[in-house]
């Protein structure tokens, strides 16, 4: 699956429709971004700086590096979520999804939202909906689906979420009601619900213990068959758990976030090319 | 216990845990402090069982089952109630609830949700600006423009309008808080899902703050409900029962009012009657709040 295969003429909106009718994926070729020179600036500060990288399509990207490296701000500014709330306030160079740009000037960042999904560092299931809302919320909140159609995104995405057997019994209790590891599955499902393209995953783990930790793993070594992930961790085990291909990034003295390395997940742990990386990842700091 | 296999410890003959002088008096000084607070929980607490008892045992030979559906009578005659003024309460407290809670709501959501910069600041300033208006002054202010120039005469509307007035920053104040309460974590996860903001703001936001909206609702009508300066100068007040807004209608504080500076004791324990029945409407629609917003939330 080359990105050639790909045809970057094809209308997006066109193509998205079709996918979302088509009840497998596996029909096409998956998704892949395209990430050009992309720096971020909160206010006058530069807080990531030339990071370009290709990222494949059925596959997991993860992103590795220190405190303060800029992994979370590059991540958001995959499906703009920059734009709400952190202090981000100008992007610069581009970002493709499927060869189209997500900043393009027509591009409604809400429409953006809805291929690239996001999962969060700590679980936040809607509190005031029942697990089986949360999984539909994305839909029921973006246009008028039959029950038919809740029924079975529901039972469909909590299974893609290994979620299923556990809360099947009480779809009608509150999402807080579930343990943590349980809560973030639940996110996972809403996100998948949404049929996202790709599915980017900000230390999806990090507020949970190591069992849940596994779980979630286990998880994104399924989907990552099937969709398109990119995980920030901090966790180097993680990254060589679950990565095809992972990005080293580095904040220099000047902290600027900075792309370093990105390779095969294999290479960049065996047989890093650069000696920052190879620092890091002998744990020589970080 | 003292041998610890190959090592053994000497009990140290002084123990460092021991009290010292210091000890006991910190242990006192937090004694006395905590009764203090004790004892001002109990007078804050005792103020409002005082004026509660009170109103009970001075206004209970008043309360029977015409003073709920009866139209005040004369002097003199015996019986009577305060109905026209329950139902016209109820009537200019809907009204001003119809004006005042879309009105509050909207700009509480604007503050908390959409507004960014000095406009916030502005806004916030002037709210608290009318919420520390004197309530005679947005009586006089309503009578200069309903009563005497829009509608031409007294009116149950005017009255609604100038306790909407009142209900408004007290709305919008609450209402940004619980808003800002609501966890940032749950709007970016709307907003990851492709969710528009708006929807966002309806679906995820306002039902996650729900039970403190409701709250800062009732708060607002309970406070409403008890002004009595601007209705003397709006509503006029009506023996009769009335429901036309255009026209004066009753209220229970201006009933009260005109029992309370009467010369007649019939009419005083009427007054204590009518405090009564306020308090006891007020207390109902919190405790319906209450009832309504338990469950679900959290």
């Amino acid at each position: 699956m080359t990105m050639s295969e790909q045809v970057p003429g094809t209308n997006r909106a066109t193509q998205a429709v079709d996918d979302r009718n088509t009840t497998s994926t596996e029909t096409t070729g998956g998704h892949w971004m395209q990430v050009t020179d992309v720096a971020a600036y909160y206010g006058d500060r530069m807080a990531i700086s030339g990071v370009s990288m290709t990222i494949k399509p059925r596959a997991a990207t993860a992103i590795i590096g220190p405190s303060g490296c800029g992994k979370s701000t590059f991540i958001r500014c995959l499906n703009r979520m920059h734009e709400v709330g952190l202090g981000v306030n100008r992007v610069t160079g581009s970002v493709l999804l499927d060869g189209h740009d997500i900043y393009g000037r027509s591009v409604d960042p809400v429409q953006v939202r809805r291929y690239i999904g996001m999962v969060f560092q700590r679980p936040n299931p809607f509190p005031s909906m029942s697990i089986y809302d949360n999984v539909v919320a994305g839909i029921k909140l973006t246009r008028s689906p039959s029950r038919t159609e809740l029924d079975e995104t529901v039972e469909r995405c909590l299974n893609q979420a290994a979620l299923w057997d556990e809360v099947k019994d009480k779809l009608k209790a509150s999402g807080a009601s579930l343990s943590g590891g349980q809560q973030q599955r639940l996110c996972i499902a809403r996100s998948l619900a949404m049929q996202p393209h790709v599915l980017l995953m900000d230390e999806p783990c990090s507020a949970l213990d190591p069992i849940a930790t596994f779980k979630i793993e286990t998880l994104i070594n399924e989907l990552k068959r099937q969709y398109t992930i990119v995980i920030v961790t901090h966790n180097m085990q993680q990254a060589s758990r679950v990565a095809d291909e992972t990005a080293f990034f580095l904040a220099g003295e000047d902290r600027i976030g900075k792309l370093v390395e990105f390779g095969p997940t294999n290479q960049l742990f065996t047989n890093p090319t650069d000696s920052r990386t190879e620092a890091y990842i002998t744990g020589r700091f970080g | 216990m003292a041998d610890t296999g190959t090592l053994s410890f000497k009990v140290s003959p002084v123990s460092p845990l021991a009290p010292d002088g210091r000890y006991l008096a910190r242990k006192f000084y937090g004694r006395f402090m905590a009764g203090m607070i004790t004892v001002a929980a109990l007078v804050g607490v005792s103020v409002l069982w005082l004026i509660l008892g009170y109103v009970i045992v001075r206004g209970a030979p008043a309360i029977n089952l015409d003073f709920f559906t009866q139209r005040p009578l004369p002097y003199g005659e015996v019986g009577g109630g305060i109905a026209p003024s329950i139902t016209g309460t109820l009537l200019i407290l809907v009204v001003a609830a119809v004006i005042g809670v879309p009105v509050g709501l909207g700009c509480g959501i604007y503050l908390a949700e959409y507004g960014r910069g000095t406009i916030v600041e502005v806004i916030r300033f002037c709210s608290d600006l009318v919420a520390g208006l004197p309530s005679i002054v947005v009586g006089v202010f309503v009578w200069a423009l309903l009563v005497r120039q829009v509608v031409g005469n007294f009116s149950g509307l005017a009255g609604a309008v100038s306790l909407s007035i009142i209900m408004i920053p007290i709305i919008v104040r609450t209402v940004e808080a619980v808003l800002l309460l609501v966890p940032y974590t749950l709007r970016e996860a709307a907003l990851a899902l492709g969710v528009p903001k708006w929807r966002m703001v309806i679906s995820v936001v306002l039902p996650s703050a729900r039970a403190g909206i409701i709250t800062g609702l009732v708060l607002s009508v309970a406070r409403a409900g008890g002004e009595t300066a601007p209705l003397l100068l709006t509503t006029l007040g009506n023996q009769f029962f009335s429901w036309n807004l255009l026209e004066p209608v009753g209220a229970i504080p201006i009933q009260l009012y005109n029992y309370a500076v009467a010369p007649y004791p019939d009419w005083h324990t009427k007054a204590w009657g009518a405090a009564f029945v306020l308090i006891s409407v007020i207390g109902i629609l919190s405790t319906l709040a209450r009832v309504a917003t338990r469950g679900n939330n959290r």
